[in-house]
């Protein structure tokens, strides 16, 4: 079970409150993790990556484990604590103001 | 009695404020989306219950949303909370997605534009700064996006396809991004010529379909733009904002980034009404519901100083078709006013007499219930409004 924390704009738009918990089969990577996330709350496709290039958004930043993984390839594994459970996958809007 | 609905979308959430005929009491709901950008609302003429809205965001990206019950709730179309594709199925969750058409025989890009420094570059999608519903079907709506394209949906919003005659008709490397964005902002349907679609883009200039959003044409002829290097160019004006009184269709009122012109022929020709205003640059402008010939347009002081002059916030009517302007002041600030009333901020109900809405980016909304004579505000502390549509009910 993955655990995932989305921002309170994305949290509103999902109708979700706290952490989404997430079932990954398979390698679990940032690619794997935003599937299934897009797969279970299909109104976030658009908001976390690009429709066409999958690539993420530019004031949107990837955290785990005290890390900044914004610049990982999408298929590179995430770190274990992450793929156990243990820590949460965090999905963060740059501060940029606003 | 009738009723009025007003929809508001500002720089933090969307209000729906509503009103029985009399326009002297309101209820205000919101905010709706809190916290993000809301460019525009819309109902659809068809089904007054149904309303689209534009919800943005610089980090998240665009958001269609859809309400079928007059504001009341609202969903992502075809994303129900929860719901996944079923094998075979479009995929959900596409009714935020806007991809511009390429070319048919090549595959690359349809045009590029030009950017701020002079040199091309490619198109890229941003946000939807319009939304206006089909008259006649509630699931036809059509979409005004920055960088600026004309896209329409047939399905209620699930999806939306690009409108490409309009980038590919030639001009397109000679539109360029005016201070906001190079957004198409304008779109009038015609009530009397379903085949004739106006739009208006800054800074490109106003472009007119006759067959349905096939092909188009710019028509700008009579605007003169200081600011760019040939004033009289086929494109490359800044036009503000177009609107029509719907008995009318064929007479147009613009005001572009200075002057406020009318065509009194589909747009194939353009003349200057400034008048005597005290500055014809503005953003807003709009007709009286009943009166093709009484227009509303807020001026402004200038392109670099975005407020009223003299800190007066005075709207400017004129019942002659322009040119003779008279100043609308009771209830309104008039003095220290220093907000600016966007593009998208004007909208008139068709009571009698007929109300005339107006918002500010100081969070103010201001209603007039006798055409302009008097304003009160309706909200005054809401944040900087984007955009304001008024639904005339039953």
């Amino acid at each position: 079970m993955i655990r995932v924390i989305l921002p309170p704009h994305l949290r509103g738009l999902a109708h979700v409150a706290g952490e989404v918990e997430l079932d990954i089969k398979g390698p679990v990577t940032q690619r794997s993790v935003l599937d299934a996330l897009e797969d279970r709350y299909p109104m976030l496709r658009g908001t976390i990556r690009d429709h066409i290039t999958q690539q993420r958004r530019p004031f949107l930043r990837f955290f785990a484990c005290g890390e900044d993984l914004s610049h990982e390839v999408p298929d590179a594994p995430l770190p274990d604590a992450v793929a156990s459970g243990a820590e949460p996958l965090l999905i963060l809007g740059a501060i940029a103001g606003g | 009695m009738s009723k009025v609905r007003v929809l508001v979308g500002t720089r933090k959430g969307a209000f729906v404020l509503t009103s029985d005929g009399k326009r002297e009491k309101w209820d205000v709901s919101g905010p709706h989306f809190a916290g993000w950008e809301l460019y525009h609302l819309k109902g659809s003429p068809a089904d007054p219950n149904r309303l689209y809205a534009s919800q943005t965001s610089g980090w998240f990206g665009q958001i269609i949303q859809r309400s079928d019950d007059g504001g009341k709730t609202w969903t992502q179309p075809g994303t129900p909370p929860g719901e996944r594709s079923k094998p075979g199925e479009q995929p959900k969750g596409e009714s935020n997605k806007f991809v511009y058409d390429t070319s048919s025989e090549t595959g690359k890009p349809l045009t590029t534009h030009q950017f701020y420094d002079g040199t091309q570059h490619p198109w890229e999608f941003k946000r939807v700064w319009h939304l206006e519903p089909s008259l006649t079907d509630p699931d036809t709506v059509y979409a005004g996006v920055e960088d600026a394209a004309l896209f329409r949906s047939k399905d209620g919003g699930k999806s939306w396809q690009e409108l490409s005659g309009l980038r590919g008709h030639g001009t397109g490397p000679k539109w360029q991004p005016g201070a906001g964005g190079m957004c198409l902002h304008t779109i009038i349907l015609d009530p009397k010529n379903p085949s004739r679609i106006y739009i208006a883009i800054s800074a490109a200039g106003a472009f007119r379909t006759d067959d349905g959003g096939k092909t188009w044409r710019p028509i700008n002829k009579g605007l003169h733009s200081q600011y760019i290097p040939e004033p009289t160019a086929e494109v490359g004006h800044c036009v503000h904002h177009v609107a029509m009184n719907a008995s009318r269709p064929g007479v147009l009122f613009m005001q572009k980034h200075w002057d406020v012109m009318r065509s009194d022929n589909a747009g194939d020709s353009w003349q200057e009404v400034s008048g005597n205003l005290p500055t014809d640059f503005g953003f807003a402008i709009d007709v009286h519901a009943h009166e093709p010939e009484t227009v509303y347009v807020v001026p402004i002081k200038s392109d670099g100083e975005h407020f009223p002059p003299d800190g007066k916030l005075r709207v400017y009517r004129s019942r002659a078709g322009g040119n003779e302007w008279e100043a609308l002041t009771k209830g309104l600030p008039q003095r220290d006013c220093y907000v600016n009333v966007l593009r998208d901020a004007m909208a008139v109900d068709s009571l009698d007499k007929c109300g005339v809405y107006f918002g500010t980016t100081g969070g103010q909304v201001y209603a007039s219930a006798d055409a302009g004579d008097s304003w009160a505000p309706i909200v005054r502390d809401l944040p900087a409004v984007l955009s304001v549509e008024v639904q005339t009910l039953p």
